[in-house]
């Protein structure tokens, strides 16, 4: 059995330790709620929280990355940009699927034809951590960004009424949100 | 309106106080930036002589308290607990069910067990059990009690102004304990020390001095009405002609000042100002004021008192005008003021006429005491009888839902009239699901004048269940117009909505309504009042 299929074989174990680490940050009361309460419109950040794992798990199980993952990972950290964690709290429950995946699968992964698949994996969640910290600078800055739109909305009628004919730019060519429309 | 439980839900609320036996008490609150609201310049305090006014900071160590301020506290809830029976009833009866906990959307975008109502409640109550009940004298903390200190004060007013006084905690008690009105209670109290928020300390000094929360002066708020009826000109080819403090005007119309200067708000203003017109030949005979310029009241969120202050101005500038009655535009906490408060302010208002539509003639019998009718049931009983001549084809790429704005949902039930008036003006419209509107609906994250930019961080967590639900009905219908009749709404969502990319845009009712009604001598319409072009007539403008 290859990495892959050990990996899709245990997928439900694995991604209800990961969901436990990934809520492991908030106050006991938190994570208690955003486990138990099934519905997603009264739990946007459980329900958020466990389909976006589950997306950027499955995706790591493709041959070739795609390119959802930034977008799965954003899902995440525009949630925990707007909660009291600092950076490497929000992103660490990305390590942690490495450490859930050693403790689910033990010695196996030390198996010859196993390892190399494994220490593939490794670099692919090492390199998950770093567009995670994209994704979460990224939603830091929208969020800045945001302030900055309602200030102009806010100033934009008055300059107008005062017959004041500068129109503050809405947003550099070619970025947008913080982020180059390219990117 | 709460919903009510079942007998049997009722046994099985457990009794157990499950929440506050985990230790909340020894857990250190640390106030972050991003999380609340800056301080109050003195010089808003002095204008509506509240007490304590200096410069401070909420960041700063030393908040500047009066020496004497743990008295001043408790004396404050000692006479609020004297004067107002559901303070004392609320800080009795809670059982710590916990069926509130989950239900703010605060502690749902947080996960901080100090956003749970009960908890936010609890950080209250263990004050009035130290302070104010035997057990809670004798037993401390075993009781659920604890010692008022500096460190506990600073908790309390983090927690009072993470609270928008939303009510939809209330809606899930089953004994109807209304933790926004502990918020209203606890706030009284922290303006009793001069620890307001300046979001809130300003708006109330400019709208007891100038009649509106930004300040404007007369000459400029006709001035940007007049600035309205030009571009209303340039889109239809009407001239519209509202009068401003017009003496025995039949009618007197208020509207929060956000429709008058903040985009998108101003289209709804444009909305109201060519629905007059259109009404004008049918018999309507109504008037702006440059005086009661607000329709909000920011001094709600200070004090009973303040509230009563600012209220007034609108009933007297009705006495002056001498008009029958009032007529209130698209505001959220104006109305729960007007519902629930303003009959014991300022009322009855009985120099005023019961109010009787005089187009149609319908007597609005629920605003028999008040004296002012809200501007969705004037228009959705206009629609009802016929009086409106509506195309709304011109709103068919909007693909519309409906944000129930908490107050005029919980607080006065008008639940149907901003839906029929939107199934009359627009062809695509499309609900949230059900546990997050009407009643149940979530708040904007900004209410209660927690509207502030330098709050960005709390507003979008608070904001996230509504954003969320939004974003369903956008994935799932193309719903690309979220709509809501409050002013606070309209200036907390346009980035509620980006940050949460729902792919909606803001909007009111009555912008609606007007892209839909067709005015007699109109030119043939292109664009909509935001100057986009109408559906179907993308070719014909430059843009
Ligand atoms: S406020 Fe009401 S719902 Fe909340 S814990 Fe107390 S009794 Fe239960
Ligand atoms: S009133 Fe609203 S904001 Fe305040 S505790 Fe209740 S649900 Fe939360």
């Amino acid at each position: 059995m290859s990495l892959k299929d050990l990996l899709i074989k245990n997928k439900h174990a694995i991604l209800e330790k990961w969901f436990d680490i990934a809520l492991g940050v908030y106050a006991e009361q938190g994570q208690t709620f955003f486990k138990k309460q099934k519905d997603r419109f009264a739990n946007p950040v459980g329900h958020t929280t466990s389909e976006g794992i589950e997306s950027i798990y499955d995706e790591l199980l493709k041959e070739t990355e795609s390119d959802k993952l930034p977008l799965f990972l954003e899902n995440i950290m525009k949630i925990r940009a707007v909660q009291d964690f600092s950076a490497s709290d929000a992103l660490s429950f990305i390590p942690g699927l490495k450490r859930i995946i050693r403790e689910q699968l033990g010695s196996i992964l030390l198996q010859k034809e196993i390892a190399e698949e494994w220490a593939v994996f490794e670099s692919k969640v090492d390199r998950l951590a770093l567009l995670g910290f994209d994704a979460y600078t990224n939603s830091r800055q929208r969020l800045f960004d945001s302030r900055v739109n309602e200030v102009r909305t806010r100033a934009a009628r008055l300059l107008k009424m005062a017959g004041i004919g500068y129109d503050i730019p809405v947003e550099e060519k070619g970025v947008k949100n913080g982020k180059a429309d390219n990117a | 309106m709460a919903e009510k439980l079942k007998p049997e839900e009722i046994l099985n609320i457990s009794h157990q106080p499950p929440l506050t036996s985990k230790g909340w008490m020894d857990t250190r609150s640390e106030i972050r930036p991003g999380m609340h609201c800056y301080a109050c310049e003195p010089k808003n305090l002095e204008v509506v002589d509240f007490p304590n006014p200096r410069q401070w900071s909420v960041m700063d160590e030393d908040w500047k308290l009066p020496e004497n301020w743990k008295e001043i506290f408790l004396e404050g809830m000692k006479d609020r607990l004297d004067r107002f029976r559901s303070f004392k009833l609320f800080m009795d009866i809670c059982v710590r069910c916990g069926a509130c906990a989950d239900k703010c959307h605060f502690f749902i975008g947080s996960g901080d067990p100090k956003n749970m109502p009960v908890l936010r409640a609890e950080l209250f109550r263990s004050l009035y059990r130290k302070y104010f009940t035997t057990a809670g004298k004798l037993f401390g903390k075993a009781a659920g009690a604890r010692e008022l200190t500096y460190e506990v004060l600073k908790e309390l007013w983090y927690y009072l102004y993470q609270c928008s006084e939303c009510r939809r905690c209330s809606v899930f008690c089953p004994y109807g304990i209304d933790t926004a009105e502990l918020t209203i209670i606890g706030r009284e109290l922290t303006n009793l020390l001069g620890l307001n928020i300046d979001w809130i300390a300003a708006p109330v000094a400019f709208c007891y001095r100038t009649g509106n929360h930004l300040g404007i002066q007369p000459h400029a708020y006709k001035g940007m009405i007049e600035f309205f009826v030009d571009e209303i000109e340039d889109i239809t080819g009407v001239r519209v002609n509202p009068t401003f403090n017009r003496k025995g005007a039949e009618i007197l119309f208020i509207t929060p000042s956000g429709d008058v200067f903040a985009d998108p708000g101003t289209f709804t203003c444009m909305g109201y100002l060519i629905l007059f017109h259109y009404l004008e030949s049918l018999g309507l005979d109504i008037t702006w004021s440059t005086y009661a310029s607000e329709g909000g009241n920011f001094g709600f969120f200070t004090s009973h008192e303040m509230a009563k202050r600012l209220n007034a101005k609108m009933y007297a500038e009705a006495k002056r005008l001498g008009v029958k009655w009032i007529l209130g535009g698209e505001c959220g906490h104006m109305w729960r003021v007007i519902n629930q408060y303003m009959d014991t302010f300022n009322g009855p208002a009985d120099f005023l006429e019961e109010p009787v539509s005089p187009i149609t003639g319908t007597k609005f019998e629920n605003a028999k005491s008040t004296k002012m009718v809200h501007i969705c049931e004037f228009t959705a009983d206009l629609i009802r009888n016929n009086k409106l001549k509506l195309d709304p084809s011109r709103n068919d790429n909007k693909i519309v839902t409906f944000h129930d704005s908490c107050n005029p949902a919980r607080a006065m039930g008008l639940l149907e009239e901003p839906r029929y008036i939107i199934k009359n003006v627009c062809n695509h419209f499309y609900e949230m699901p059900p546990n997050t509107i009407r009643e149940q609906t979530y708040c904007c994250g900004g209410g209660s004048g927690l509207n502030a930019g330098e709050d960005m961080e709390l507003r979008m967590r608070g904001g996230l269940p509504r954003a969320n639900a939004v974003k369903y009905v956008h994935d799932k219908y193309g719903v690309n117009m979220l709509a809501c009749i409050c002013a606070i709404d309209r200036a907390v969502f346009p980035e509620l909505m980006n940050y949460w990319e729902t792919g909606a845009e803001v909007t009111g009712i009555h912008e609606l309504v007007a892209n839909a009604l067709v005015l007699p001598g109109e030119k043939k319409r292109t664009t909509d009042l935001r100057a986009e072009p109408l559906p179907g007539m993308e070719e014909t403008e430059d843009v």
